[in-house]
Order: C-alpha cells, then sequence, then structure tokens
C-alpha cells in the first residue's frame, strides 16, 4: 500500500485475531465430532475462516487467503446443508487449521512457507469438494487475470490523445430511479460524477413524472435522467457505476454503433459542440490506474516468498511480548494515577505551610497515599493475568487426537476458563500441563473393554479444572482412570534405595514418588502402573514457578494432579519470620501451620538430626539459627522454645525452627543471581519497609538441602534444586 | 472531511479502515459489532457509515435495518466493506437500505476515493 501507514503494527494485530479465529474453528469442528450439528457451531467456524481470508487478502497473506478460500468453500457447503459432514471431513478441516497456523507462525517470523503441504491439503480438499483442484486453477487464473488487466490499464495510462480519441463511443444512458433510491443513501449526483471521472457528461432531467406540489414527498425521487457519455470505458465500466442502484432504478445502456465514425454522426445529432471541444482538450482519466497497481505488487511479493519455500523446518512460536489489554484496565489504571496526582500535590501543600494542626490531615494523605499505591500495584499486576482459556483451549484437540490414536473414548470437561493467571506462569505452564494430560490418557484412562470388565462407563471422563483459592491459582487435571499402583512404585523405590526398607509410608506419599528423577525414567514402572515418565520434569517447571504438584490417587477409581501456582511470580504472599536479629521469609504457599514448641516433643536422633513429635508422626526438624549460623546462645535457647513452622514439601512435612512470626505481607521477589552466586533454599530477596534486606526461602529446595546434606547423606542421587 | 462510523469485528480491519480514513482527513469512530455501533448511533449522527458484514452479535445487514429506522440515519450513505460479493448478499443489503459496498481485497485509496465519491 503506497500510504504510509505502519502495516507492521497491524500486521501482527492480524495475526493475533487470526489465531484466536483458528481457536474458533478447532473449537467449533471438535463440538461437530461430538455430535452437535448446531448451525450456530458452523457458522461460527464459517465466520472465522471467513475473517481470516478477508484478512489475509487485505494484507497481502494471498497463500492463507487462498487456502482459506478453499477451506470456506468446503464449510459453505456444510453450512448450506448440501453436505453432510464427515468424520474425514473434520479430520480434514483439522488439519487445515493446523496448516494455517504453521503458515501464519511462519509469515509473522518472516520465514519460509510449507507451500508443498498446503498444496496437498488444497488438492484434498477440492478431491472431496468433487471438482478435482479446479478451484485452485480458477484461482490462479484470477489472479492472472487481475495481473493483466493491471498491465493493461497501465499502458492505457500511457496512450497518447490520438489514441484515446480513437476508442471513444458516445453511449446513451436512460437512468429511471425508484422513488426510494434516495432512501439508500445514494445521491444521484454521485453518480453522474462518477460517471463523469470516465469520460464527457451530457446529463437531461426528465421531469415528466413530477407530482403536483401538494402532493410531492422530499423524499421521494421523482426525476427521470437521460445521459450522454462519451467516453473509452466498456459497458461493464459504465454498469460499474450503477453497481449499487441496480435494484433501485430501471436502467437502459444504449450501446453506439461500433465505429468512432457513427459515433461522430451521433456527436453532430445529439451533443452539442462544446462538449466535442471539451473532449479533445481534456487529459486522460488516469484514476483507475493506481489502486490496482498496488494490489499487484502485493500479490508478485508473497508469491514470491511462497514458490521460494520448500520443506520448511517446521517455524517455532515464538513467545509473544506484547498483551492485549482491555480498555476498562487501562481506564482503572489513568483513574489511580489521577488519584496519586491529587494526593501527592495535597501532600505537597504540607511540605509549604506545615504547622501541627495539619498532622492529622497529613496522616490521613499518607493513608491515601498507601491505599491508591496499593490499588496501583494490584492493577498493573492485574494487567498481567490472561484467562487460563487460552490455554485450556487446546485440550479438546489434544485429548481429540491421542484418544483417537489409542483407541480410547474420552470426555473432556474444562471448568474455571475464566481463572486468571500471569502471563509468564500461563505461558510455562502450558508444557506440563499438556505432559500431565497425556499421561491421564496414555496410562490413566483405560481402553473401553477394560473399563467396561471393571464396571465402569465405556468413556472415561478427564477434567480439567482451574480455580483461585486463596493467593493462589489451582490447576486440577483429574480423571476416573486406573489409578496407581502403589505397590509396584514402592518396591521400585525401596529397591533404589529412595525408601528404606523399614519406612512406611502412606499413599500419598508413595504416589508423590512418581516425582521423583529416580524413578520417573524408569520404563518398567511407567507401563505397569502408569505415570512416571518425565514426571520430575513437570515438578521442576513447575517448582521454577514458584509453585508445586501433588498427586492423589486410588487403585480404579481414578487419580487428580493438582498443581498449585502463584497470582504472579514477581510478588509473593510471604510470612516473615524472624530468627536471631534477622528476618526471614517464608512463602505462605507452603505453610501447613505453625505450632509452639513444646520440648517435650522435640527429640535428638542419631546423627545430630532432630525431630518433633506431632499428632503421632514424627516431622524433621531444620532450624534456621542452625543453618544460618546465627547467634549460638540463641539457638540452644531455641531448643525448647520458639515456633515450629510447618511447611509441607514434595508430600512430606518438614517443620523450620524460627524465633517469633512477624507479620504477613506481600513482598516484591529481588532476584539474587544477578550479583551472587545461586544458593540452594534460596529463591532470592526483598527490601522490607525499614529498608533492610531479608532472604526468602525456597521451600521445597531449602528443605531438599537441608535433608540431603543432614540424612540422606549416602543416597546416590542428587537434588536440583 | 466527514465523520465516518467504521463497524468490524475484526481489529486489524478496523485499525486499518481507521487509519485510512484518518489519514485521508477524515474523523473516525469505530465499534466493534453492530451492537456496540448501534449504541453509538443511537445517541450521535455521523455523516457515513462504513460497516462489515460478518459480525457476531449483530451483522452488517442487521445493523443497516436498524439505523435506517433512526431518523437521523434515514439518508446517509451507508456502505459495506466486505469480502462477498455474491449477488445476493448485495440483494440483501440493498433491501435493508445499504447504500453500497466496497469489496475486499482492502485498497486504502479506493476506499478514500469512494468515501469521497459519496460524500455529496
Amino acid at each position: 500500500m503506497s500510504m504510509d501507514l505502519d502495516l507492521d503494527e497491524i500486521n501482527e494485530i492480524f495475526f493475533e485475531e487470526s489465531f484466536e479465529g483458528l481457536d474458533v474453528m478447532e473449537t467449533g469442528l471438535l463440538n461437530l465430532d461430538q455430535g452437535d450439528a448446531d448451525s450456530e457451531v458452523i457458522n461460527d467456524i464459517f465466520r472465522a475462516a471467513h475473517s481470516i481470508k478477508g484478512g489475509a487478502g487485505t494484507f497481502g497473506f494471498m497463500e492463507i487467503s487462498e487456502f482459506t478460500h478453499v477451506v470456506e468453500t468446503l464449510l459453505d457447503e456444510v453450512r448450506s446443508g448440501t453436505r453432510q459432514v464427515s468424520k474425514d471431513d473434520i479430520q480434514l478441516l483439522l488439519k487445515s487449521v493446523d496448516y494455517l497456523r504453521d503458515t501464519m507462525t511462519a509469515l509473522q517470523n518472516k520465514q519460509d512457507v510449507d507451500a508443498e503441504a498446503g498444496e496437498s491439503l488444497r488438492q484434498q480438499i477440492s478431491a472431496v469438494l468433487g471438482n478435482g483442484g479446479q478451484d485452485d486453477s480458477t484461482d490462479k487464473k484470477n489472479i492472472d487475470e487481475a495481473a493483466s488487466e493491471d498491465s493493461k490499464s497501465e499502458a492505457g495510462a500511457e496512450d497518447n490523445v490520438d489514441k484515446f480519441l480513437e476508442s471513444q463511443k458516445l453511449w446513451t444512458i436512460i437512468f429511471e430511479p425508484h422513488l426510494n433510491m434516495l432512501q439508500s443513501g445514494n445521491d444521484p449526483l454521485r453518480i453522474f460524477r462518477e460517471l463523469e471521472s470516465l469520460g464527457d457528461l451530457e446529463v437531461e432531467a426528465l421531469t415528466e413524472s413530477l407530482p403536483v406540489f401538494e402532493k410531492l414527498e422530499p423524499q421521494n425521487c421523482y426525476l427521470s435522467w437521460k445521459l450522454y457519455l462519451c467516453t473509452e470505458a466498456t459497458r461493464d465500466e459504465i454498469l460499474e457505476v450503477f453497481d449499487w442502484v441496480m435494484e433501485e432504478c430501471d436502467l437502459e445502456i444504449i450501446e453506439p454503433e461500433n465505429t468512432t465514425e457513427a459515433t461522430d454522426e451521433v456527436l453532430e445529432e445529439e451533443i452539442s459542440k462544446e462538449t466535442e471541444n471539451i473532449i479533445a482538450n481534456k487529459p486522460i482519466q488516469s484514476n483507475e490506474t493506481q489502486p490496482t497497481k498496488n494490489n499487484e505488487s502485493n500479490n508478485s511479493t508473497t508469491e514470491k516468498k511462497v514458490t521460494k519455500s520448500k520443506a520448511a523446518p517446521k517455524p517455532v512460536a515464538k513467545e509473544s511480548s506484547s498483551i492485549r489489554v482491555s480498555i476498562e484496565k487501562v481506564d482503572a489504571l489513568l483513574d489511580l494515577v489521577g488519584e496519586l496526582v491529587i494526593t501527592q500535590s495535597m501532600l505537597k501543600r504540607f511540605g509549604n505551610e506545615y504547622d501541627s494542626d495539619s498532622l492529622k490531615e497529613l496522616g490521613d494523605g499518607l493513608t491515601q497515599l498507601e491505599r491508591y499505591t496499593r490499588e496501583l500495584q494490584e492493577n498493573v499486576m492485574d494487567i498481567r493475568m490472561l484467562p487460563i482459556s487460552s490455554n485450556f483451549n487446546r485440550f479438546p484437540r489434544l485429548v481429540h487426537d491421542i484418544s483417537g490414536k489409542l483407541g480410547k473414548k474420552v470426555e473432556l470437561k474444562l471448568s474455571g476458563e475464566h481463572t486468571e493467571l500471569d502471563k509468564t506462569v500461563l505461558e510455562k505452564i502450558g508444557d506440563p500441563l499438556v505432559h500431565l494430560v497425556r499421561n491421564s490418557l496414555d496410562h490413566g484412562i483405560e481402553t473401553p473393554d477394560v473399563r467396561v470388565a471393571a464396571g465402569k462407563p465405556e468413556t472415561g471422563v478427564l477434567h480439567l479444572n482451574a480455580f483461585q483459592e486463596g493467593g493462589n491459582i489451582v490447576i486440577r487435571v483429574e480423571d476416573d482412570g486406573a489409578g496407581i499402583n502403589t505397590e509396584k512404585i514402592l518396591a521400585k523405590a525401596r529397591d533404589k534405595g529412595l525408601v528404606g526398607p523399614e519406612e512406611n509410608l502412606s499413599d500419598d506419599r508413595i504416589n508423590n514418588l512418581i516425582f521423583h528423577p529416580g524413578l520417573s525414567t524408569n520404563d518398567e514402572v511407567s507401563d505397569l502402573s502408569g505415570r512416571g515418565v518425565g514426571m520430575d520434569v513437570v515438578r521442576r517447571n513447575i517448582k521454577d514457578l514458584g509453585g508445586r504438584v501433588e498427586i492423589h490417587s486410588e487403585r480404579g477409581v481414578g487419580s487428580v494432579l493438582t498443581i498449585r501456582l502463584p497470582l504472579t511470580l514477581a510478588i509473593l504472599d510471604g510470612q516473615l519470620v524472624r530468627c536471631g536479629k534477622e528476618t526471614y521469609i517464608i512463602s505462605l504457599l507452603s505453610i501447613v501451620e505453625t505450632v509452639m514448641v513444646n520440648a517435650d516433643q522435640v527429640n535428638d536422633v542419631a546423627g545430630g538430626a532432630r525431630v518433633y513429635h506431632m499428632r503421632g508422626n514424627y516431622i524433621p526438624v531444620i532450624s534456621l539459627n542452625n543453618v544460618f549460623k546465627h547467634d549460638h546462645n540463641a539457638s540452644v535457647k531455641n531448643k525448647n522454645s520458639g515456633l515450629l513452622v510447618v511447611v509441607e514439601s514434595d508430600g512430606a512435612q518438614v517443620g523450620i525452627l524460627v524465633d517469633e512470626l512477624l507479620d504477613q505481607q506481600q513482598v516484591v521477589i529481588k532476584s539474587l543471581e544477578d550479583n551472587f552466586k545461586q544458593m540452594d533454599g534460596l529463591s532470592g530477596a526483598t527490601i522490607l519497609g525499614d529498608g533492610t534486606v531479608a532472604l526468602i526461602l525456597d521451600v521445597p529446595g531449602f528443605v531438599q538441602s537441608f535433608l540431603s546434606s543432614e540424612i540422606h547423606k549416602t543416597s546416590p542421587h542428587k537434588h536440583a534444586a | 472531511m466527514a465523520k465516518i462510523l467504521a463497524v468490524d469485528d475484526s481489529p486489524s480491519m478496523r485499525k486499518l479502515v481507521s487509519m485510512t480514513l484518518r489519514h485521508g482527513g477524515h474523523d473516525v469512530i469505530t465499534a466493534d459489532d453492530g451492537v456496540d455501533a448501534l449504541e453509538f448511533a443511537k445517541n450521535e449522527s455521523v455523516n457515513i457509515v462504513v460497516t462489515d458484514l460478518h459480525m457476531p452479535n449483530m451483522n452488517g445487514i442487521a445493523l443497516v435495518r436498524e439505523l435506517r429506522n433512526l431518523e437521523h440515519y434515514k439518508y446517509i450513505p451507508i456502505l459495506f466493506l466486505t469480502t462477498e460479493t455474491s449477488i445476493e448478499m448485495k440483494k440483501e443489503g440493498k433491501s435493508v437500505g445499504a447504500t453500497g459496498w466496497i469489496v475486499k481485497p482492502f485498497n486504502s485509496e479506493k476506499l478514500l476515493e469512494t468515501v469521497a465519491k459519496v460524500l455529496a
């Protein structure tokens, strides 16, 4: 386009909305699959395809536009009811969606597109349409035609006046608008002006139908016209001017005799001499050539792109670094900034004219400042929040594909799609979630015959659920499959020395062993009991996000995987604890409870370790004073006093001994890695209100590093904290 | 120079149309769909409406029908900006009172030219 519009930015918007459109198509297609022949669903799919086609054509992505056109033709057959949609059709359409997504990703990243794949799919669709590739060739032909027309008109513009005059013809047009033509916003003057741009125009108004004045309705058009147009334009070009009013008028276009001589005769008869003079002097009208020229250059550049590409590597989707924010959220921010400015100017007043009487007002002002700052913080955080639906949306397709391959029948239930998550968390949780779902399909849910034999319904249910619980987001992957074979896992863990021969573990602890790297890679276990492959990676990813994952499973009934994630990565809900003179922060997410230490219940065990007897269980005790080598006196005193913060890590409970509990507050996490070496057990630091720095404990890492140094010194595996 | 209401459910088209029209010196108000546009139109007049055909909530056809019922929208030019070229669609558009149509692929000069044309 010749205008200096910022096309890159608009292209980006186009890609974004097209990806959304593809999601809509995919969801719709999968719904069709589930036996829902709702016309609303087809319409949604069709509309999405149509928008993509239109946009792609507009922005010059002809490959996408042409391909989508074929897809749209197939969809149209379904929509208009001339075609019963088959399972194969749906598969083909789903593949097309995939292809479009890949192609757009490639174009977005300015990579080559896989033109061959597109061609083959297009042929497949055309074959289904029963016109074997014909569609495709007409498309190409249209473009060729358009291109040649362009060059024709371009050449025309360069013609000299003589030639121009030679091709002139005088047309007579009888134009009788219907009474209501004006009511569609069509002005005859507009039409005349347009005709004038084609050549020279003589207008003669016919007033026979004008009623007497009293009966004249000003909204109606009573006039007719006889128009004489001297032009080189073709009949079609003239008709095009009347395109909009065809339904609202009677039109007669009388073509002159074919030769110029004939034109001259008519000229003499019907047109005044003046007009003729104007024709001769008039410069060539070249308005029409410009726009088409642009189109052509657009086409040719994209075509170059397409032909250049061979079997290009599958494009990698880049993580988009932009966020679409609703106007409401931005407005809310603006409001708050406005309030802040007011508060600031109010406070400034005190700086200028301070007296002790205004102390209360100053206090109020500061309270206000605090409130607005907090709201501002919350609102800014809110901008980073996106609904998890963008992540969940991929699962209908995934479940459809995988269960199809495995010969299983699975119903996918999604709930809580509107739960909002931090954008970064959302992006990073995608792969672990896919892994968990795959696992459930692969190993959890049984084949129909096994299920029937076990007295279960043939179709298994996989339920993905997201919700907010306190300051956390919880995502559940729940299936009604076979569950985990605890005996096998336990045996394997004993075998590997992960669990002592005498140790008795609860089922939950056994189940959570599947996340252990030592067990995860073992095929035998995963084949027999289901889960296991790569689960340590899943856990590590989730841990990196400051979250945790746990599993509950019952043999023959099913499994529930629960992922807990912090609302955001930058801010943590922390419990401030004091130890000696230092303050530490423990994530509230990991704290189970806090108990007063009763000296009788603290037992020293061999190896210098200490356990605490709590409600029949012995849990290991970690003294923060010892770990961080604080004042020795304090540490001695601690043995029998202080508080025990019980945290949960990897399904096990551990007590952290601290001197005192302080506030609970949100803290902003500052990374230590930029300036210091990464420390096991610390996730960062924060600056407290009084300006001091407090370290933030990374509970799972902290517990692991403690346990492995204190208790499992002989354990063969290394933790990855 | 005119005040133009541009209606399209696609953010990219909306942006392209509004940028083009603004570039041409016009005052542009955008709406996401028919419902949005009608809401605006009830309270404010414009010189021209340019609308998409296929939109969720209220499509272009329904929008034009509704707009023509508003006193201050009865005679203004209303154009469809559409990829639809079928005769039926054009007929349907005309039957509810559309002035005309601009067929995509979009071309900024053509849009400005057409707008200039209908601005009596």
